[in-house]
């Protein structure tokens, strides 16, 4: 049996981003603050990051860690203050189409179907009618919406109006896909089946993710690596491995390994006084 | 939608029943208060069908001239308003102080600077409408969910897909509630401003019908043609909701 998860402190050489192919994100020196009333806020603190191709990474941390703020600025939808961040090696400048973006709400046109909805995209981008509408329904049928391609987003529930969304973010084939909470409003059952369902569509197709989410057995079952932000201004204080094999599935998940990543994410969490409530936890 | 007509017109029978009791218990003669009958007779002869016909014309003719030049002005507006904060700060106190002063003394005076035509009509039309969709214009823009923003951004959407595949679509049933309430506005800014001075159109004929004619039956089935327009032109508004938005529920 292996030790338990050491935390890795800031700084320190990370093994994952060492010796592969190009890494699939990469920040340096990454900070963005906001004006509010007048003063200025940091909501990332000076952040250096590699995240490897095919690599699923959890953020965690506490409201108002500035997590959703570091996935807008990988994104591109906002630019850091300082500091770069590159895709496979180049540059991002501004909302970036090798991104693709699943937000915590649906955010579906309601006036659209879904399989319009997920053609949104390719519309944008000016492809023809039956190209788009072909790709969307290829797409609703990967994330299991077969049969619901014209179906309205008021006719959805919250789980499948999610699936949609996701199905959109995936129309520009991105290679690297960006949750921002993705299934923190749906319940508890809801959430658990579509955890295992993003992994197993991962599985298919080895995006590399960048996971913002408030579970810790979310975070554990999903990703390759937990990054623990503190507080504000958001630091990555931490960085904990799961070393749980895969494929994983929730009814045979090593208790152990598991375990003992939780573990480490909770301390990390409240070692920087933020530690999530109960009901979050759990 | 069978069941409502029915219940419509089950209504609509019950006020006629109502009137035809009031005029009978009453006694009231025709020139107070002309029973149904004595309107139906009016509606049924053919001299004056003609004559409403020709003045419904008139106001119609009006009223959607109006109607287009004050919604799109207004359309226009509301956009400038929902966009810039300082040019709402600087340009509402004088929309609202056009809309609070009444219609019926600016009425005379849009007339003697333009003209008893159809001109000062359309005008008064347009003035009449021009608030309520100004109102719903810039708040139907206003309200539109950010976050559905922020997905036109994150997927590279130009300003001018932004508007009119996320912005316009997302604004369209409020700035639809507001052309409801300026198309039946539209048909009182024809009649006033008919009133105001004017040869033909039907508030032209209640005048004459109450003056002239001395023909109160006439004058109640001419504002049962006026009232007639108000609600074919909102249900024509309710058909296009229903068609532009009604998938969404």
């Amino acid at each position: 049996m292996r030790d338990p998860h050491p935390v890795i402190p800031v700084g320190a050489p990370r093994p994952e981003g060492d010796g592969t192919a190009t890494d699939a994100i990469a920040l340096t020196d990454v900070t963005r603050s906001f004006l509010l009333d007048g003063r200025r806020i940091d909501a990332v603190a000076p952040t250096t990051l590699t995240i490897p191709t095919g690599q699923v990474a959890a953020v965690v941390g506490p409201s108002g860690s500035g997590k959703s703020t570091l996935l807008r600025v990988i994104s591109g939808l906002l630019a850091p203050d300082t500091g770069t961040v590159t895709i496979g090696g180049s540059p991002v400048r501004g909302p970036d189409e090798r991104v693709g973006m699943v937000f915590q709400e649906p955010r579906l046109l309601p006036w659209r179907t879904a399989e319009d909805n997920v053609a949104f995209p390719l519309e944008l981008r000016g492809e023809g009618r039956s190209a788009r509408l072909a790709r969307a329904r290829e797409l609703l049928a990967l994330v299991g919406l077969t049969g619901f391609e014209s179906a309205r987003p008021s006719q959805l529930s919250g789980g499948m109006a999610q699936r949609v969304a996701l199905a959109r973010a995936l129309a520009l084939d991105p290679p690297v896909l960006l949750l921002d909470e993705p299934f923190g409003a749906l319940d508890a059952l809801t959430r658990d089946r579509l955890d295992a369902e993003l992994l197993g569509l991962w599985e298919r197709i080895g995006t590399t993710i960048v996971l913002v989410t408030h579970s810790i057995p979310e975070a554990v079952f999903l990703a390759d690596r937990v990054l623990v932000l503190s507080a504000r201004p958001g630091r990555i204080v931490a960085d904990i491995p799961v070393e749980l094999s895969r494929p994983r599935r929730w009814e045979d998940l090593d208790e152990a390994a598991s375990g003992r990543a939780a573990v480490a994410v909770r301390r990390a969490l409240e070692a920087h006084g933020a530690t999530p409530g109960p009901g979050v936890a759990a | 939608m069978r069941r409502d007509l029915i219940a419509i017109l089950a209504v609509g029978t019950l006020i006629l029943v109502a009137w035809q009791v009031v005029v009978v218990v009453g006694d009231y003669p025709p020139y107070l208060l002309p029973s149904p009958f004595d309107v139906f007779d009016r509606f049924s002869d053919p001299r004056v069908q003609a004559t409403l016909l020709s003045h419904l014309g008139t106001t119609l003719v009006e009223v959607l001239l109006g109607l287009a030049l004050g919604v799109s002005l207004a359309l226009l507006t509301g956009f400038v308003l929902a966009r810039s904060h300082l040019a709402e700060r600087l340009l509402s106190p004088y929309i609202v102080a056009a809309q609070a002063t009444p219609i019926l003394a600016l009425a005379p005076l849009i007339v003697l600077w333009f003209g008893s035509g159809l001109l000062s009509k359309v005008l008064i039309c347009a003035l009449i409408c021009y608030f309520p969709m100004v109102v719903a214009t810039t708040v139907g823009l206003r309200s539109i969910d950010p976050g559905l923003v922020e997905l036109g951004r994150s997927l590279r959407a130009t300003r001018r897909q932004l508007l009119t595949s996320i912005e316009i679509p997302a604004a369209l049933p409020t700035i639809l509630g507001g052309l409801k309430i300026a198309t039946t506005l539209a048909v009182v800014g024809a009649v006033v401003a008919e009133w105001a001075g004017g040869s033909s159109g039907l508030g032209v004929l209640i005048n004459l019908a109450r003056g002239s004619l001395f023909d109160i039956p006439l004058m109640f089935a001419t504002l049962i043609t006026i009232a007639a327009i108000g609600v074919a032109l909102y249900l024509v508004v309710v058909l296009l909701e229903r068609r532009l938005v009604g998938a969404r529920a």
